[in-house]
């Protein structure tokens, strides 16, 4: 028996008011991959991830995370859904009146079966993991820095181990040499961890380094899905376009003589 | 569909095999350990060449299990040897948080220090604001006229119809208790005197200083601070506008105008309810009550009160621009600062207030 894909969104369609923002999206994610989802701004790629984390409720169509479907009305067996899953937002979302240590520790706290010992271990072997120090664990949110916020909410969305690890443009705000770092640090872990990752980004370099599959979102549908190389040889103006500004990139360094 | 963690203990060997993961190990957690701990007394060897994944969180469970040491023999795949090795990598007496220390003396100093900075924070505000009046004095188009039209009607107009229903219920209810008093005295009459004084001189100004500090005070304080946690208090400055000027000016200036006005009106609404109360009560005619009112009320007290309002509208809207400016961008400093600003703007009203009594006590008292 197969297992059930890691997110399989079946026919979603969203609309807020008269304004229609999907049409019949049919998008699957296998235990393994890294997709990333990529599109205008204003195309409602945000709007799916929300979709996919059940913030927002489709028009049309169903949600599945590891084949439950997400309108199902068993509560336990949506917390268990949402325990394997793990968010990065874009401005990190910290709880800003708690320490770094305690964001870190509140998933797991939450959990209210594990003792302080247990949580403390873990807390600094995320923090390991991000390559923090133990220090940094008494830091108040609001005196981190851009990269440290992305970190410290890396280990928060990592706290439970998830299986699938969703990112919301996960390298914007920081410096390319921070980017660089990050999206090594992403893949390193999805590496150990074994993660399924769907992200949101602009970044092409980003998206590059890391992706194993890409969707492309315009005009209200996905006019694309699937391994990078397939995806980028697509003539489809928008994908064109999209990675056409790479073409400079190439020019530069080539003029740099790299 | 997860295989669960299973553990078998045999002849000293330990065998583990499933998913050892934080989630498949939540619903036997307590079982589980049970079983790890008896394990860990019988086992001298371990065999974990059969576990399907492992996580930290089972790691650390492991660990402890080992008493922090690896065991006398293990087996076990590279993959999760890395795993394992990095929970015992972990320093072995971990950093924990700043112990909490309680000493009397040092809580009393810090809280002696802080009333001193914020009187210091407050005077300093005050300051700012003249000197930026005495800049707008000399730059009169640069007046923030909208932002003061807008924080007039918002704390002063739109605050009408609630101090109105607080206010006529008090004189109701003022008028309707004196009346029992006065009526087994004998000196109805008197009801003119005791609202007149008490509600123009008193009640009035102090009624609407306390709404006002809840209403408008409150929201002051959250806009300046959410202005701050949104970084727009810096946008200001970068564009070169006075955050004083723009933001807290407006708000002082306006609510000492409006102050005064809505205390007039509350107080003449009370008025109006002591009134109607004593006509049902004590058969007192409205037409007696207005006129002997300016007989027996000294036309000083209304002055009086209308002052306290200039004054309690001031401390009011300089209290909640302190406490606003001093947000730090988190939320729990937000809602500190909010509640501080409301509780030490009814305490300064309140400590004003007596000042007032003490300084005005040869004036407006009528004469028997």
């Amino acid at each position: 028996m197969n297992p059930p894909p890691v997110i399989e969104l079946r026919g979603i369609g969203t609309r807020f008011g008269s304004q229609v923002i999907h049409r019949d999206i049919d998008l699957r994610v296998d235990s393994g991959q890294i997709l990333a989802l990529v599109g205008g701004s204003g195309s409602g790629k945000t709007t799916l991830l929300r979709e996919i984390l059940g913030l927002l409720q489709p028009s049309a169509g169903s949600v599945h995370l590891f084949g439950v479907d997400l309108a199902d009305p068993d509560s336990g067996r949506q917390r268990a859904t949402r325990r394997r899953l793990g968010m990065l937002f874009q401005q990190g979302a910290l709880y800003s009146a708690l320490s770094v240590f305690d964001n870190i520790a509140f998933p797991l706290r939450e959990l209210r079966c594990l003792d302080e010992d247990w949580i403390r271990r873990l807390v600094h072997l995320k923090l390991g993991m991000v390559e923090l120090a133990p220090a940094d664990g008494n830091l108040m949110p609001a005196e981190l820095s851009g990269g440290m916020v992305k970190r410290v909410a890396l280990a928060r969305a990592l706290a439970l181990e998830p299986e699938l690890l969703l990112l919301d443009e996960p390298t914007a705000g920081l410096d390319p040499e921070r980017s660089k770092q990050f999206v090594a640090l992403i893949a390193a872990l999805q590496q150990a961890l074994g993660l399924t990752v769907m992200m949101v980004t602009h970044d092409l370099e980003t998206l590059s380094k890391l992706a194993t599959h890409v969707a492309a979102l315009a005009e209200q549908r996905l006019i694309a899905c699937g391994p990078k190389a397939e995806v980028m040889a697509s003539d489809h103006p928008f994908i064109r376009e999209f990675f056409a500004n790479d073409g400079w990139k190439t020019a530069l360094m080539a003029a740099h003589g790299k | 569909m997860i295989d669960p963690p299973r553990l078998q203990v045999e002849s000293g060997q330990a065998v583990l095999s499933g998913h050892w993961t934080l989630a498949a190990m939540l619903p036997e957690l307590a079982a589980l350990r049970q079983q790890l701990n008896v394990a860990g007394e019988e086992a001298r060897r371990w065999d974990l060449s059969r576990l399907e994944r492992l996580d930290s969180a089972a790691a650390v469970l492991l660990w402890r299990t080992w008493r922090n040491a690896w065991p006398a023999a293990l087996d076990i795949s590279p993959l999760h040897r890395q795993v394992l090795e990095r929970v015992a990598d972990l320093p072995p007496t971990l950093p924990a948080g700043a112990p909490p220390r309680f000493n009397p003396v040092e809580v009393l100093g810090s809280q002696v220090l802080r009333l001193l900075a914020h009187a210091r924070g407050m005077v300093a505000l005050f300051g700012q604001v003249l000197l930026d009046l005495v800049y707008l004095v000399r730059h009169p188009r640069e007046f923030p006229l909208r932002e003061l039209s807008a924080n007039i009607y918002k704390a002063g107009a739109q605050a009408l119809p609630v101090t109105a229903l607080v206010g006529f219920l008090i004189g109701v209810t003022l008028s309707y208790l004196s009346a029992l008093q006065l009526r087994s005295l004998g000196a109805d009459v008197f009801i003119v005197n005791i609202l007149g004084i008490s509600i123009i001189r008193e009640l009035g100004p102090v009624l609407v200083a306390v709404m006002v500090a809840g209403r408008s005070g409150s929201a002051m304080t959250a806009q300046i601070g959410v202005m701050r946690v949104t970084e727009e208090i810096d946008a200001l400055s970068v564009m070169g506008v006075s955050r004083s000027q723009r933001v807290a000016l407006p708000k002082i200036i306006g609510l000492t105008l409006a102050m005064p006005l809505i205390v007039l009106w509350t107080s003449a609404v009370a008025l109006l309810g002591g009134m109607l109360a004593a006509m049902l009560q004590l058969d007192l005619s409205l037409h007696y009550f207005i006129e002997s009112l300016p007989r027996t009320v000294p036309v000083a007290n209304v002055y009086i009160g209308l002052g306290k309002g200039v004054v309690f509208g001031f401390v009011v809207a300089l209290v909640a621009c302190h406490f606003g400016l001093r947000v730090r961008p988190d939320t729990e400093s937000l809602s500190t600062n909010t509640t501080r600003s409301v509780v030490t703007a009814i305490t300064s009203v309140i400590l004003v207030d007596a000042l007032f009594a003490i300084f005005t006590r040869h004036l407006g008292v009528p004469t028997l």
